[in-house]
């Protein structure tokens, strides 16, 4: 009963604050509420006993994603009665195409039942039961690979990153590493013959 | 009771309404962002609920890996806007029309 | 040394004198390259000779390869000779006229700059003739023909300053590739439908695949062995100028004498004939082949004759008494009398050589004028030439005893008893054709050499016998043209010479010519009671009549039948036909294909047509890309919409 009492109580807000993402007039308030999105989203994934996701949800998207963007809309200059023109004119649009998919959906879901034989209940958990650790196995063992590859992908966007926002600016002193590995003496030192300048 | 029904279509009503943040802000890239990130959220609801009542922990691993993809690209979208905004001034998606046919 | 290594070297000398004086020439002199291309195909004769020897003296027949070029799907190209009786005398007959030709260039070249380029191209053609006709197989045989052709056709362009010799030399060469198309297409269904190469595979598969059908309109079906024979005939056609691919060899005189002897004359335009006569047992299967060799070679041999009587350049009378005598061969061979084509081929080659070495000395003595109403009364400045020119005719009119008198008789009286259709067209013909054959020549002789004297007096103050390189080649010729129809009708043409080399059919004319031949002195007086005889002489006496008793008829005759000179004066308009119709023709479809095929169709429609299309509609298109995200993303979205709606309403 509690559970049920919560998951509509998570429901609503969440449903309110995405609402409240597209319609914010200030880009900051809307980073806001999505980090309220995201954190009611990662109690939802409570109730369904999802707690590892649930965990990552908040670390790595509060935690980094929603910080990044809260930096950016931040540091940027952004004119935002700029960017706000047109939407009045384009809300009847929005509104149609997202009631016809939000339709779509409803028709899949409650009249067609997805063409399946939906499971009512909630499978059982053995006692002892571990999420993340379940998750673990399976990810260190089946998904070996694709857990790899999700590094790469990481590995890359870090780098591309940093490749599109590194610039240099004129006047500062840097260090270039590969000039100095690849120096050869004859650069550096001058090696001259000479007399000395007093007989011995 | 909460049944599956349930949490398919909240997560329904969130991609309609992601969907018409896409129409709304079509100006903003960075709210444009905020949606794709909304969008992803609401297939990661249904990967979620659909693993919990079925029982089956594959649902749950894709869910991390597209928080990873989604990571990646919230990141590189990100650095792709700071240097058009260095370079233009402005992240109005009506100023950016050089792929104009 | 045996035959094959005889063989070997005969090929090679003649090939190896042709690169000493071709890329050598400059370094060898005149004399050198004339010296080594003389002793490179004097060895060929001598070789020759004593290889014909041997055979006549009962020595086997060879047939090997002497190397395999390649071997695919069982089919062998290889270089091998087949050195039997039938090829052991066409080499004997080729070395000779070529070593005669060739001693006599000496003295007919003397002042030319390109005189070794001329005697490599001799002995390169020597080398060409031996390879076709000691091939023992079609691939060599068809090497040996082009190679023939391409030889022809370097020298009647050899002087290649001159626009008319290069015109020449260009027809005779699209002429004859139109019949080496269609040797060809007969080699490509021999090797399709026999499977080999080799001359006695095939011979022998032959019988065998004599039912095999080939389907070429629809409904109608014809023996694969006709469509085989018939395609080589276009071959022979083609190399013996046989109507209506005749047209090259008239114009083939524009090449120096000596070529005109050997090479359009004696030796290569008579492959035609020695292939067919090669190929006697696939033509034996086939009288639908032999009847359209039958009737086309009647046609040249007596329409082609008549053309020699109005021409007035002495080379031109005698390329036209070649086209028809070549007629009469084919005839022959279209009786089923192969031997009988072979035997005049080796008369003709030696007194047509004769007669043309003539005509070149009489216009080395009228310096290189060849209009014969410029010549009379030469007797008497050039004795040696008279003669043996005089020889020459009488043996080709078939002055009794001489050679050409037992081969053309035998061809007449061949043709009678042949039982092929259309034999008696072709009868009348030659019988007709000895009457013109002798008119045409001795208006030739009684033009050039006796009657008033015609020419200018410069001319005449330098007229005198050429050198002795000029007329001993006359007089070597000469001799085989009196005696050797005398000495050899009997093996070569009713004996066993040929057994196993020509086939004959057991009922063909030659078997019952044979039974009432009792040696050369005999058919001497059995032929007096034949018409051809007193034809020939009719043809003599009219000639004398018309050009020494009273020359002014000839003209008083043109004028009254003017209709038929001119026919007969524009060649049956072949030459008209073939450059207004056919060659303007060709053009006329090439500019067509040119202006609407190519430049309109293919590079206006299909290439800058099809760029022009996919430029409008690019046009059209690129109005769709805004370039704007947020289209893009509309784009996605309402077509996942969409997507979903298919989806949902689809079942």
């Amino acid at each position: 009963m509690l559970i049920t009492i919560l998951f509509w109580v998570y429901a609503a807000v969440l449903v309110g604050a995405a609402t409240g993402v597209i319609l914010a007039r200030n880009p900051v308030h809307a980073v806001l509420l999505l980090v309220l999105c995201f954190v009611t989203a990662a109690a939802l994934w409570l109730l369904l006993e999802a707690e590892f996701l649930a965990v990552v949800l908040v670390l790595v998207y509060v935690g980094a994603v929603m910080v990044l963007f809260l930096f950016v809309v931040m540091m940027l200059d952004v004119n935002v009665e700029e960017l706000r023109r047109g939407f009045v004119r384009n809300a009847p649009l929005a509104a149609l195409v997202a009631v016809i998919v939000a339709l779509e959906l409803g028709y899949a879901l409650w009249v067609r039942r997805l063409g399946v034989e939906l499971p009512g209940t909630k499978a059982p958990l053995p006692a002892g039961h571990s999420n993340t650790a379940e998750i673990g196995t399976v990810l260190y063992t089946d998904y070996v690979w694709p857990f790899q590859l999700a590094a790469v992908v990481l590995l890359i966007a870090i780098v591309a990153a940093i490749a599109l926002t590194l610039r240099h600016r004129p006047g500062v002193r840097q260090q270039d590493v590969g000039r100095q590995v690849a120096v050869r003496p004859a650069a550096r030192v001058r090696l001259v013959r000479m007399r000395s300048e007093h007989e011995p | 009771m909460i049944t599956l029904a349930h949490y398919l279509t909240l997560a329904g009503v969130l991609f309609a309404i992601a969907v018409a943040g896409i129409f709304l802000n079509r100006r903003n890239v960075i709210v444009l962002l905020m949606c794709i990130e909304l969008l992803l959220l609401a297939v990661n609801f249904n990967f979620v609920a659909f693993s919990r009542f079925l029982g089956l922990l594959d649902g749950q691993v894709f869910v991390f890996f597209i928080l990873t993809v989604a990571a990646a690209e919230a990141a590189i979208g990100l650095a792709i806007l700071v240097v058009l905004f260095r370079q233009r001034r402005s992240i109005n998606v009506e100023d950016l029309d050089a792929m104009k046919g | 040394m045996g035959i094959p290594q005889a063989a070997l070297l005969i090929v090679l000398a003649p090939l190896a004198a042709a690169l000493l004086a071709g890329l050598g020439g400059r370094q060898l002199g005149r004399a050198g390259a004339h010296s080594v291309c003389i002793a490179g195909v004097g060895l060929s004769f001598v070789l020759s000779l004593w290889v014909l020897l041997q055979l006549a003296g009962g020595a086997p027949d060879y047939n090997g390869a002497v190397y395999t070029w390649g071997a695919s799907d069982g089919l062998h190209m290889e270089v091998g000779f087949l050195i039997d009786r039938l090829s052991a005398l066409m080499m004997t007959v080729v070395t000779f006229v070529s070593l005669a030709v060739h001693v006599y260039t000496i003295g007919y070249m003397r002042d030319d700059p390109g005189y070794q380029r001329f005697f490599a191209y001799i002995s390169l053609f020597t080398f060409s003739m031996l390879m076709l006709v000691m091939a023992n197989n079609f691939l060599q045989l068809f090497f040996g023909w082009e190679a023939v052709g391409l030889v022809s056709y370097l020298l009647i362009g050899f002087w290649y300053k001159r626009p008319t010799a290069i015109f020449a030399n260009l027809k005779a060469f699209i002429v004859n590739r139109i019949g080496d198309f269609g040797f060809i297409v007969g080699i490509a269904a021999i090797v399709c439908y026999m499977g080999s190469l080799d001359y006695m595979e095939v011979f022998a598969r032959a019988p065998a695949a004599v039912e095999l059908r080939v389907q070429l309109t629809p409904g109608e079906t014809t023996r694969a062995v006709t469509l085989i024979c018939i395609a080589l005939f276009i071959g022979a056609m083609g190399k013996s100028a046989q109507v209506p691919l005749h047209v090259w060899l008239p114009d083939s005189m524009e090449g120096p004498t000596p070529i005109s002897a050997l090479i359009h004359a004696a030796t290569m335009v008579t492959a035609g004939i020695f292939m067919i006569a090669r190929m006697s047992p696939l033509y034996e299967l086939t009288p639908h082949a032999l009847h359209f060799v039958l009737v086309i070679g009647a046609t040249t041999a007596l329409f082609m004759g008549l053309l020699g009587l109005v021409n007035n350049d002495i080379k031109r009378v005698i390329a036209y008494s070649t086209l028809s005598q070549l007629g009469y061969m084919t005839v022959a061979l279209g009786a089923g009398a192969y031997g009988a084509g072979i035997f005049h081929l080796m008369t003709h080659a030696f007194f047509k050589a004769l007669l043309f070495l003539a005509a070149g000395s009489v216009i080395i003595a009228m310096h290189h004028e060849q209009d014969m109403r410029r010549m009379g009364g030469l007797r008497r400045y050039l004795p040696v030439t008279y003669w043996t020119c005089l020889i020459g005719s009488l043996a080709l009119v078939g002055f009794p005893g001489l050679s050409g008198f037992f081969s053309k008789d035998i061809i007449i009286e061949a043709v009678h008893h042949s039982p092929i259709e259309g034999a008696t067209y072709a009868y009348w013909c030659v019988l007709l054709g000895v009457f013109v054959t002798a008119l045409y020549s001795f208006r030739l002789l009684f033009m050039t050499f006796h009657g008033r004297e015609r020419m200018d007096e410069h001319t005449r103050e330098h007229l005198h016998e050429s050198p002795w390189v000029v007329t001993l080649p006359l007089i070597a010729l000469a001799i085989p043209s009196v005696v050797i129809g005398w000495l050899t009708v009997g093996p070569v043409v009713f004996g066993d010479w040929f057994r196993g080399s020509v086939q004959h059919g057991p009922d063909g004319p030659l078997a019952i010519l044979g039974e009432d031949f009792h040696g050369p002195a005999a058919f001497l007086l059995h032929a007096a009671s034949a018409p051809a005889l007193y034809l020939a002489f009719a043809g003599i006496a009219t000639a004398w009549y018309l050009y020494v008793r009273r020359p002014d008829l000839p003209d008083a005759i043109a004028r009254r039948c003017a209709g038929l000179y001119r026919l007969l004066d524009n060649k049956y308009y072949f030459d008209w036909f073939n450059e207004n119709v056919v060659a303007a023709g060709a053009r006329a479809l090439g500019t067509g294909l040119w202006r609407r095929g190519d430049e309109q169709a293919i590079d206006g429609v299909l290439v800058n047509g099809s760029a022009r299309a996919v430029g409008a509609l690019a046009a059209v298109v690129r109005r769709v890309q805004t370039g704007y995200l947020y289209h893009y993303a509309f784009a996605m979205i309402i077509g996942l919409a969409l997507l979903l709606g298919w989806l949902l309403l689809r079942t």
